[in-house]
């Protein structure tokens, strides 16, 4: 047979919870739904294989975000992520992750996964953060995927690899019905009626471009092409602060983390082409990012994470867990470049922007219990608004949609949905296979992300918004007529940049029409400078309402945990002060 | 528009002496989050189709035989 040959086919099946999405908070998601109520069906659906997929695919150095009795208290940490990121935040659900995080580390422990300990035996916790500390080293780090996957073995969650969810079913009154899929390398057609769907989708990690002008060179898991984003729009569910973009200190042409949460707390810091720190904090603000692209702009850049000042063995510590976890071909990177940290600083850069609450706040909007606005519908992980949640988010926030939408599924009976639509679907995802002629998804999609870099890359400019949407709305167009699949791998790609574009589409109108600067780098609008209190200390919920992309505000909800207003401005004074 | 092909040096390399696709493995092509590996048609060995990589390495540390190697894309390097 040859290559990835379409096949024309379209089945059904059903089961009670659905989870699309394996890579962190999906496989929590699964196992918690189905140790909630064992006689229900869990199907875990993955566009890659569930083994390996996602952001940790080879696993992670340790927790960025860890909430340990002894180090801090959920308060501390509401109190800090709501700080960091400029007060928009819903408490109720960082809250919740504070107090739930611990009991999900000694589950990860009970399922193998060894966090670090002193030799006292207490976890050995790491300040990165402005005012509380929460980094714990993961030891095994790199055996994360495989524990997991272990766990849905043995709990009996039916595990569907290589299958592309491309929209959401729901009834006429709104609720959830299922999802349509394709399988990416026969294109045939799977849908899944569920109960209740949750999303762990992860970031939209393909909406710019790498400086290096490879498209798949991204931070993220260049799988995350924010499909999950886009899945959610089109359902008619809210997304939350889109404008609030994701941008990254990262080693410059690698385009991954350097990293300084593993490398801070043993003494490396962020410095300039003098040598000397310009920034109070490593941690990952958007406050930090607008200082790290003065100091690129300032004639002081290079910007370089320095560590060759370190004792030599405390170098081979973290050279060894840079180079075997989360990204170990950092090593064979700065082996090429002659880069040896015990003599050489490491070049840092920018990165493209994207969309993902893990480490900023752009998500589909979710509630503490991880419920979207669509009712049987469910976000966790990157693609959820709850922000700065990082792996341990991930992981604990699918805990509480897998239990939340299993008691949803318990409740409710299958929802009935118009078979119309999933014709209509059909014909949307097979157009590009259908086509004699036309312009292959490696071009729209570069162009695409070469736009998004050259006009939605903050500094914002309300004139090269508008510029960019008309461009973009042409390559869109491009897209819908032209777009041309020869086999079921490149239909995986086509759909991917239908995704990308939604995302790219998204990010022009969120930002515009929150008329302010706020979040530092990630939305400064150079025509509305200042941070407005007044007007704009709200959410904005971006949504499909009647066929049409509408924003609107909406309230941060009271506090939890009052920030006095003398702590309000903390991540704000980030830049180091020279002193007499 | 006629299509025209596109020469880029793939960063995964297989050590064909070594692959064991030949024999039923499909580790490599199994793991990899972006779909890029294949098994060839003419040489039954695993082999890099699509060059759309993330340089992540599962294809490399998952391989029973330490058959594959990845490189850095030259892009980036």
């Amino acid at each position: 047979m040859a290559l990835d040959q379409i096949v024309d086919g379209l089945s059904e099946v059903s089961c009670d919870v659905l989870v699309i999405g394996g890579g962190t908070a999906g496989p929590m998601a699964a196992l918690k739904a189905k140790l909630k109520n064992p006689k229900a069906n869990v199907v875990l659906l993955e566009k890659a294989n569930v083994k390996r997929s996602g952001a940790i695919s080879m696993g992670m150095d340790g927790l960025n975000n860890a909430v340990i009795p002894g180090y801090a208290t959920p308060e501390q940490y509401t109190k800090e992520i709501t700080i960091a990121n400029d007060g928009i935040v819903d408490q109720k659900a960082v809250y919740k992750y504070a107090q739930n995080c611990y009991s999900i580390i000694e589950e990860l422990d009970s399922f193998g996964i060894r966090f670090l300990k002193n030799e006292n035996g207490d976890y050995a916790v790491k300040k990165v953060h402005h005012i509380g500390t929460y980094v714990l080293p993961m030891p095994n780090g790199e055996t994360v995927k495989k524990a997991l996957y272990r766990q849905l073995r043995r709990a009996r969650i039916l595990i569907s690899n290589r299958y592309m969810a491309t929209r959401l079913l729901k009834s006429s009154d709104g609720r959830i019905a299922g999802a349509i899929s394709v399988n990416t390398r026969t294109a045939e057609m799977l849908v899944i009626k569920a109960k209740a769907v949750i999303l762990c989708m992860g970031a939209a990690g393909r909406l710019g471009l790498p400086t290096s002008g490879y498209m798949f060179g991204t931070y993220e898991n260049a799988a995350n092409s924010g499909d999950g984003y886009s899945m959610a729009y089109h359902a008619g569910a809210a997304l939350a602060n889109l404008e609030c973009y994701q941008i990254n200190p990262l080693i410059k042409d690698y385009n991954g983390p350097a990293c300084a949460y593993v490398a801070g707390p043993f003494g490396a810091f962020t410095a300039n082409n003098e040598g000397s720190r310009f920034i109070e904090c490593d941690y990952w603000s958007g406050q930090m990012m607008l200082e790290f692209y003065n100091e690129l702009l300032s004639g002081k850049g290079p910007v370089f994470l320095q560590l060759k000042h370190l004792h030599p063995d405390t170098i081979s510590e973290i050279e060894s867990t840079l180079h075997k976890v989360e990204r170990p071909t950092r090593g064979l990177f700065q082996q090429g470049r002659g880069v040896d940290y015990r003599n050489d600083s490491i070049e840092m850069h920018i990165s493209e922007i994207g969309f993902c609450s893990g480490h900023s706040a752009s998500g589909v909007f979710v509630d503490d219990n991880a419920r979207t606005t669509v009712p049987g519908l469910y976000a966790a992980g990157d693609m959820a608004s709850v922000p700065h949640n990082y792996m341990l988010g991930a992981f604990t926030n699918g805990a509480v949609a897998g239990i939340d939408a299993m008691e949803f599924a318990d409740s409710h009976d299958f929802a009935e949905f118009d078979a119309a639509d999933v014709a209509r679907e059909r014909d949307r995802v097979m157009a590009p296979t259908r086509r004699e002629d036309g312009i292959p998804p490696n071009q729209v999609e570069y162009k695409t992300r070469r736009l998004v870099n050259d006009y939605l890359q903050p500094p914002k400019v309300t004139r090269k918004y508008e510029l960019g949407m008309r461009r973009l709305a042409e390559t869109r167009q491009d897209m819908q007529e032209h777009m041309i699949a020869r086999n079921a791998h490149e239909l995986l790609r086509a759909l991917e940049v239908q995704s990308i574009m939604d995302c790219a589409d998204m990010a022009v109108h969120a930002s515009l029409y929150r008329e302010e600067s706020r979040w530092g780098l990630y939305h400064w609008r150079t025509d509305f400078p200042e941070k407005d209190n007044e007007n704009w200390f709200c959410h904005t919920l971006l949504s499909k309402q009647n066929g049409k992309m509408t924003s609107e505000k909406r309230a941060v909800e009271p506090y939890v945990v009052p920030i006095a207003d003398d702590e309000k401005d903390l991540y704000d004074k980030q830049r180091i002060r020279a002193t007499a | 528009m006629p299509l025209a092909s596109y020469q880029t040096s793939v960063p995964v390399v297989v050590d064909d002496a070594k692959c064991i696709a030949d024999k039923g493995c499909t580790v490599c092509v199994d793991v990899c989050p972006l779909d890029v590996l294949r098994i060839s048609d003419m040489t039954n060995k695993a082999y890099m189709a699509y060059d759309e990589c993330w340089y992540c390495m599962p294809c490399e540390a998952d391989c029973p035989t330490g058959a594959v190697t990845v490189n850095i894309p030259y892009l980036l390097r």
